[in-house]
């Protein structure tokens, strides 16, 4: 018998991966040339790309810092991809030996790749999930182990929003998450938009049309489309800004223009 | 350590920040510029020492470049970049009081090594992270492997082990895949019967018209699925009845790829549905259609359209009932099936159909071109038909039928009305004698009252006091004076005017509402008597006699109700005399007797009515607890001129010497002329009771009697 038609699609290499295409830009190896084709063909709109995925690393860098310091040791993130460097639990246990991470993502390769990062280390895992059935990702093995749901988590959905297209209901998604977490938990979001960046939004479009061709649909919101996800949160202090203003640790002279593109903010909840 | 700007330890610091303030626009660190810095700071200090070592270290430049790898510093720009400022700014910061072109020659060697250093860490992180990422793949692999393995075992699992037949073909109609359920339904283990042919040569003279237009449509991809019901011939020819759901598969872009059929096996279930809905139509003591499916057809054949015709024989055997109760219901189901037999022998032609309503009623219904014709030849087929004797147990036996016809078009009227007007014609035609057709007359039909619009009246006639009792006069033979009476219901009805007993007992009988009926016909006439006792009436208290029916009988309220009456009333139980019909005791057990025996022996008097109609066993009278007979008026019409007939005046002496010499007391009935009241005188009976004396009337006519009969 033949390979029935309605089986599971295997791991095809031959596609982009946005996870590899994301190491790539952060100046990783963990990616192959279907990837790294995908993205010099969005750099040739905007060239500045690599900054936008820097800028969006420093921000998950200072909020999870900025979690520690509140108290919140627990780090649930949704979308993680490939864990090149700089990644969450390194910071977290860096601030806060103990601290504990559970990492999800959709693609199998990003999740293979991050069990073999985290193996030896107790306090982080990885669970393959997608955002848009947030149960799955709930009730999991490596969520029930490490994150304790009666007390805070950071809920981190950083660069991954944008890649749910209004279909799939993003904000019902937010909102499921939300409902399972503990008062004084933190969301922790960053999300594309043409705002800030630098270039023409015509150019900009260029990127998006490369992300369709892919089939990972790049979804570029407004500021209220994007501050709509933060619904049930209180905004942290600077509020929905730019990904480079979010409570910057050094002079914003020295940023690159592209660090400006798009939003980031942190939200607790009541 | 000296931190002043321009000691050497401030002059480092100042060769760190250029370096970093290079570099880090090129790095992908997610630190600030300040942290990075920090991080370069020990690597400044490193190259510095390598500038100023009295012997140099070429793998202190290695370290350097390779740090650089480290702290992320993967693009070749940033080599480039920090060649340039080490070649700018080591010597000039970091430089100690050395010959210059020696520090020159120094500074370059330090630049080989720090760039062979970044080049190899590069290599070796680049390597290491394309082993990662690939096997990260390979394991990704590996994990859907097992998954699409674990699946496709699980699926099929399902496949084989699933008790629907499932089977998978290619648009063209090649069968792929089978699986065990479907061979097994084509008639087992032949794999070849079905892999052999396409599916689209599959068919069978009874496939819905759809099925093939449904399947075109989806294999060219303009249907997901279709459901139908399918036969099939199976291997040995025999048809496969199925449910069958076929869907269509498609690739990942959306084409049309096979066709998946599942395949439920109802060849059973339809035939157990063939079978259920036969018995449910069909009459199981004959074989004939039953009254529902009669309906139906009759129904259909007043609902065709306009200009047809139909036409109806409705036949009920005449006499059945007493051949049932001196046979037995065997004999009498025996008959029903032979008469079932030459029915259906007579209604053969195309739209005739003959069917058995119950008991002893039959139905013959035409919807040929001719009915007028037709039908009338059918019913005469029907009764010459019955002419012919069934043996049945040696005996031969002719059973006649009445039949009531209707013929007329279509569209016209209901079933219920139709068969209504059948029944009254065929009791039209069995008050005629019977053996005989009548064709409907819609003008008696409107006049005719039915035995169903009385039943379903007689409860709220009882309610509403419609009914009313008549008393006729008991004569004493002896002394010429009023013993007692007889009392008759009657039911005033508001169309029909009196009906008489006859019209209306038996109905009340089949419902049941005998019971209530007769309860009030037993206080209403003890009621009576009583009110003549109290008028003291000459020549004695008279007795009032009250019919009981059969199912009064067997009620087990009669005892308790008929002592309660006449406490309540007052009357003496010797006063009433309960009649019973001769042919209710036929057969009757201890059982029955026993509360005809209670109320004997508290007093009350027990009449034989209707004394030789049936079948009595004279044996039999001893034990029944009666004390007189009522003598069916049969035995005295012999009587009624003279010279009476001389064998019934024997047949009557007889019984009445019988009856004295068992202490019975003999009435009369059906006295009509002097003649008659003189011999029976004569012969010794004992009371008379007919026209002769008074036609039953009003309660007072009796009094009126009594008075006269005194006078006398």
């Amino acid at each position: 018998m033949e390979r029935p038609a309605w089986a599971p699609q295997g791991i095809d290499i031959s596609i982009p991966s946005v996870a590899r295409v994301y190491d790539y830009y952060l100046g990783g190896s963990h990616n192959f040339e279907a990837d790294r084709e995908a993205a010099r063909a969005a750099m040739e709109f905007m060239p500045g790309l690599p900054k936008i995925m820097q800028a969006n690393r420093a921000f998950m860098r200072r909020a999870v810092r900025y979690a520690i310091a509140q108290g919140v040791t627990q780090f649930l993130d949704i979308g993680s991809g490939i864990p090149t460097f700089g990644n969450v639990h390194e910071v977290a246990q860096g601030a806060h030996p103990g601290a504990r991470v559970v990492y999800a993502d959709h693609d199998p390769v990003a999740v293979a790749h991050s069990r073999a990062v985290l193996e030896g280390n107790p306090d982080a895992g990885v669970v393959a999930g997608d955002l848009r059935k947030p149960q799955e990702i709930l009730r999991s093995v490596p969520v029930s182990e490490l994150l304790d749901l009666e007390r805070p988590v950071a809920l981190m959905l950083v660069a991954v929003l944008h890649f749910l297209e209004d279909a799939d209901d993003p904000y019902a998604a937010v909102a499921e998450l939300r409902s399972a977490l503990a008062p004084g938990s933190l969301l922790i979001l960053s999300h594309a938009s043409f705002d800030g960046i630098p270039v023409p939004e015509e150019q900009a479009s260029g990127t998006v049309g490369v992300y369709k061709n892919i089939r990972s649909p790049l979804v570029m919101r407004s500021r209220d489309a994007i501050a709509r996800f933060f619904e049930g949160y209180e905004m942290v202090e600077p509020g929905l800004v730019s990904i480079a203003r979010w409570r910057p640790e050094a002079s914003l002279e020295q940023e690159d223009p592209f660090a400006f593109s798009g939003y980031a903010g942190v939200g607790r909840t009541a | 350590m000296n931190k002043e700007p321009d000691g050497p330890e401030g002059r480092l610091r100042r060769f760190a920040t250029i370096w970093s303030r290079a570099i880090f626009p090129v790095t992908a660190t997610s630190l600030t510029r300040q942290e990075f810095e920090e991080q370069l700071l020990p690597h400044a200090r490193v190259l510095r020492d390598a500038l100023t070592a009295r012997v140099f270290d070429s793998a202190t430049g290695h370290a350097v470049g390779s740090a650089l790898v480290d702290v992320h510093c993967t693009d070749p720009e940033a080599l480039s970049r920090t060649l340039d400022v080490v070649d700018a700014y080591l010597v000039l910061y970091c430089g100690a009081e050395r010959d210059p072109e020696e520090l020159r020659a120094r500074c370059a060697r330090v630049q080989h090594a720090v760039a062979a250093g970044f080049a190899q860490a590069l290599r070796e992180r680049t390597r290491a992270e394309q082993e990662a990422i690939s096997r990260a793949a390979l394991d990704a692999r590996h994990a859907v492997a097992e998954a699409l393995h674990a699946s496709e075992a699980r699926f099929r699992a399902v496949f084989e082990g699933a008790a629907i037949g499932i089977g998978i073909a290619d648009l063209d109609g090649t069968v792929l895949q089978v699986n065990e359920a479907m061979l097994r339904m084509f008639g087992g283990g032949l794999d070849k019967y079905i892999r052999g042919r396409k599916v689209n040569e599959w068919t069978h003279p009874d496939d819905a018209p759809q099925v093939w237009r449904l399947y075109e449509e989806l294999v060219r991809g303009e249907r997901d699925h279709y459901r139908v019901e399918k036969p099939y011939y199976r291997q040995d020819g025999t048809v496969l009845w199925t449910n069958l759901t076929v869907s269509l598969l498609r690739d990942a872009d959306g084409r049309p790829q096979y066709q998946l059929a599942l395949m439920e096996d109802t060849t059973e279930r339809r035939l157990l549905n063939l079978r259920l809905r036969y018995e449910a139509t069909h009459d199981a003591l004959t074989g004939l259609p039953n009254r529902t499916l009669f309906f139906e057809r009759l129904e259909k054949a007043l609902s065709a359209p306009d200009g047809k015709r139909f036409g109806l024989c409705y036949l009920d055997l005449d006499g059945f009932k007493a051949i049932n109760d001196s046979l037995g219901h065997a004999a009498g189901d025996r008959l029903l099936v032979e008469v079932a037999d030459r029915l259906q022998s007579c209604a053969t032609a195309p739209g005739e159909m003959v069917a058995r309503l119950g008991g002893d009623e039959f139905v013959a219904l035409t919807t040929g071109p001719d009915t007028e014709r037709e039908v009338d030849e059918l019913a005469g087929r029907i009764l010459s038909m019955l002419a012919i004797p069934v043996r049945i147990e040696g005996r031969e036996l002719t059973v006649r039928g009445s039949i009531g016809i209707v013929e007329g078009p279509a569209g016209e009227r209901t079933p219920a009305e139709v068969l209504r007007s059948a029944d009254i014609t065929m009791y039209r035609a069995k008050s005629a004698g019977g053996n005989r057709f009548e064709l409907a007359d819609p003008k008696v039909d409107a006049s005719t009252i039915t035995r169903h619009s009385l039943t379903t009246a007689l409860p709220a006639a009882l309610e509403r006091g419609e009914f009313f009792i008549e008393y006729q006069p008991l004569v004493h033979l002896g002394e010429g004076s009023v013993s007692g009476a007889e009392a008759l219901v009657r039911w005033l009805h508001p169309q029909h005017g009196v009906l008489g007993p006859d019209r209306f007992i038996p109905l009340a009988e089949d419902t049941g509402l005998i019971v209530p009926l007769g309860r009030w016909v037993l206080e209403e006439s003890v009621r009576q008597a009583h009110a003549w006792h109290q008028r003291h009436l000459p020549g004695g208290p008279v007795r009032i006699n009250v019919n009981l029916s059969p199912c009064q009988l067997y009620h087990p309220g009669l005892v308790a109700d008929t002592v309660d009456i006449l406490e309540r009333v007052g009357l003496e139980p010797g006063s009433l005399c309960l009649e019973v019909t001769e042919s209710a005791l036929i057969g009757a057990d201890d059982d029955l007797l026993k509360p005809l025996r209670l109320l004997a022996e508290m007093g009350v008097n027990i009449a034989l009515d209707d004394f030789g109609t049936g079948y009595s066993n004279l044996a039999n009278l001893r034990r029944l607890p009666v004390s007189e007979l009522k003598l069916d008026r049969s035995f005295t019409q012999g009587m009624q001129h003279y010279p009476a007939d001389q064998v019934d005046l024997k047949i009557v002496e007889g019984i009445v010497s019988l009856a004295h010499s068992l202490n019975l007391s003999v009435t009369v009935e059906g006295v009509e002329t002097a003649v008659q009241a003189d011999q029976l005188r004569r012969l010794g009976c004992d009371t008379a009771q007919g026209w002769y004396y008074a036609r039953p009337g009003p309660p007072d006519r009796l009094h009126t009697l009594a008075l006269v009969d005194a006078v006398g």
